[in-house]
């Protein structure tokens, strides 16, 4: 469904994403982890079309969209939520999913309909009239998914949206998750807490300073060596077998 | 919503009534703080609605003024038809100054100031080009007939702003229900996120400033179908545009009647300052006194009242 080929992306002399590639396919869960600055959301940036990638090549079911303004790749099917979440503060939470909505109708009755049953499958029924500013942490992730499901994605890019919860919230939230799967939408994940990742994903890549060290099942992963090293240092995995 | 019909209905009725029982100059007053709010409400469409604050937006009231006088005076056309010629150039430089800022990526202060700019450039150019008469400004010939856009009893003149800002009100009014509104409203609330939610932002930003464009620039030849006189530092000194962007401050930038409340204070204001200036010795040489009461409420309304006067009247929680 997704197919990511040796994406490079520089800021200055930064190498944010070094040649990283990824596969999802339809009705998957695929978790992309990494420790903190490894690259992920500028790799998530990039496929969904916020930053232009310095080389190589990212494709939606089947058709290029390398390069292509976030607008269009929304309209082929691929939205992303933000981990600085970004609701649109002045306005209700119906008002915020109404927004994506409006993607699929321009009828304001429709789209407050839509609003309210996405709102539902989410948990938000009950906050539909608060403020987008007056939302928990929480609160403000769960608009996020909201908002993004209402433009009726195929493929959901999921930026850390479990960051900041506390155990009962992800909790939720992972059930949450797996509705949205349920229903039919192939969602893609980063995660820098791996704990997080296992509970959902089937399958894992692992991201390191830009670059693309390890692909597998949960399991597998947890016992690579190179992702110990990279979460816990140099010389981690050997210590740890010992 | 729902509260607001009746309110509107004898406010309706208010204003219809109001030049049959009170004298000519309180009908021109009323006149002048409908025509206001219309043009108000054109800034408010970029300003409050989509969050672009324009510092000049009297560009396209200058586009429109000069518009429909030169092709009246110069070309000898019906002002009536004019009006329409110009009302199309206001949304042609609104979509001009739309995508050259909007495509540089222009937001915020610089997108205020690249509009100042372009209003004093189009002053300067009107203060030079031959077709304006430069500085002498245009002088339109008075011949008060109504198909000549040109009324000898003022209450004609009034029901005409008061039909512009009923018309303001309705787009405003619109634009809180539809899906157009929506787009810009998140535009003003996030971009970003406005982009990741499929809207083609740039696109929605230049139709909203050609809108509010061409609106404002039918308030130009009103303007000058009234004082049948303009010149460069009239059709696009900067008082103008500050005059918009108060009033929808004042009244309650984007909300649907923010630009009338506010124009209707000020031009309160307006009067009271005038009249204590008459009445009291020590305040006759502080002109204008009304700028300097404009100037400290809003101070205090930024401070304290952010969202306008418009706040006051509402119920915490903002929704649909």
């Amino acid at each position: 469904m997704l197919e990511v080929r040796d994406i490079s992306k520089s800021f200055g002399g930064l190498k944010a994403v070094d040649n990283a590639s990824l596969d999802v396919a339809a009705g998957e869960i695929v978790g992309l982890i990494g420790p903190n600055g490894a690259g992920k959301t500028t790799l998530f940036a990039t496929i969904a079309g916020f930053h232009r990638p310095d080389a190589g090549a990212v494709s939606f079911e089947g058709k290029p969209i390398t390069g292509l303004a976030p607008h269009r790749i929304c309209a082929a099917g691929m939205v992303r939520t933000f981990q600085i979440t970004q609701p649109f503060a002045g306005i209700s939470v119906r008002e915020n999913i109404m927004v994506g909505a409006y993607f699929r109708t321009a009828d304001r009755r429709l789209a407050a309909r839509e609003a309210e049953a996405v709102a539902g499958l989410v948990g938000m029924k009950d906050q539909l009239d608060q403020r987008g500013a007056d939302l928990t942490v929480a609160g403000r992730k769960r608009l996020e998914l909201a908002r993004a499901l209402a433009t009726g994605p195929r493929l959901l890019l999921l930026d850390e949206v479990m960051a900041g919860l506390n155990p009962t919230e992800i909790v939720e939230i992972v059930g949450v998750i797996k509705n949205i799967r349920a229903a039919g939408v192939t969602i893609l994940l980063t995660e820098h807490v791996m704990q997080a990742v296992t509970s959902l994903a089937e399958r894992v890549y692992v991201l390191n300073q830009g670059r693309m060290i390890a692909e597998g099942t949960p399991a597998a992963i947890a016992d690579n060596a190179l992702v110990i090293e990279a979460y816990l240092g140099h010389g981690a995995a050997k210590v740890l077998r010992a | 919503m729902s509260r607001a019909v009746p309110l509107c209905v004898v406010g309706l009725a208010a204003a219809l009534a109001w030049p049959l029982l009170v004298p000519n100059y309180l009908v021109t007053i009323g006149m002048l703080a409908f025509f206001t709010a219309f043009i108000g409400q054109s800034w408010n469409i970029a300003g409050g609605f989509a969050g672009q604050t324009s510092f000049g937006h009297v560009v396209f009231f200058g586009t429109g003024a000069y518009t429909s006088t030169i092709l009246q005076v110069t070309y000898g056309w019906n002002p009536w038809l004019a009006w329409l010629v110009a009302m199309a150039a206001g949304g042609a430089v609104g979509w001009m100054i739309a995508v050259l800022s909007f495509r540089a990526g222009l937001r915020g202060s610089y997108f205020a100031l690249i509009t100042l700019a372009f209003a004093e450039v189009f002053r300067i150019l009107a203060n030079s080009v031959p077709f304006t008469k430069g500085g002498l400004g245009m002088l339109i010939k008075a011949d008060p007939r109504p198909e000549n856009f040109q009324f000898k009893d003022p209450i004609w003149i009034y029901y005409l702003a008061l039909l512009l800002c009923i018309v303001s009100l309705l787009i405003a009014w619109q634009l809180t229900r539809s899906r157009f509104g929506a787009r810009l409203v998140a535009i003003r609330e996030n971009e970003d996120a406005a982009r990741a939610l499929g809207i083609d932002v740039f696109a929605e930003k230049v139709k909203m400033l050609t809108l509010s464009g061409a609106m404002c620039a039918a308030g130009g030849t009103f303007y000058a179908q009234k004082y049948l006189y303009i010149d460069p530092g009239i059709a696009f000194g900067v008082d103008k545009s500050v005059e918009m962007l108060l009033v929808s401050m004042v009244g309650g930038a984007g909300t649907i009647f923010g630009p009338l409340i506010g124009s209707f204070t000020l031009m309160g204001i307006n009067e009271v300052t005038r009249w204590l200036a008459s009445v009291v010795p020590a305040l006759k040489n502080v002109q204008p006194l009304s700028l300097i009461v404009y100037g400290i409420m809003l101070i205090l309304i930024v401070a304290r009242l952010p969202d306008g006067l418009m706040s006051l009247f509402r119920r915490k929680p903002r929704h649909a």
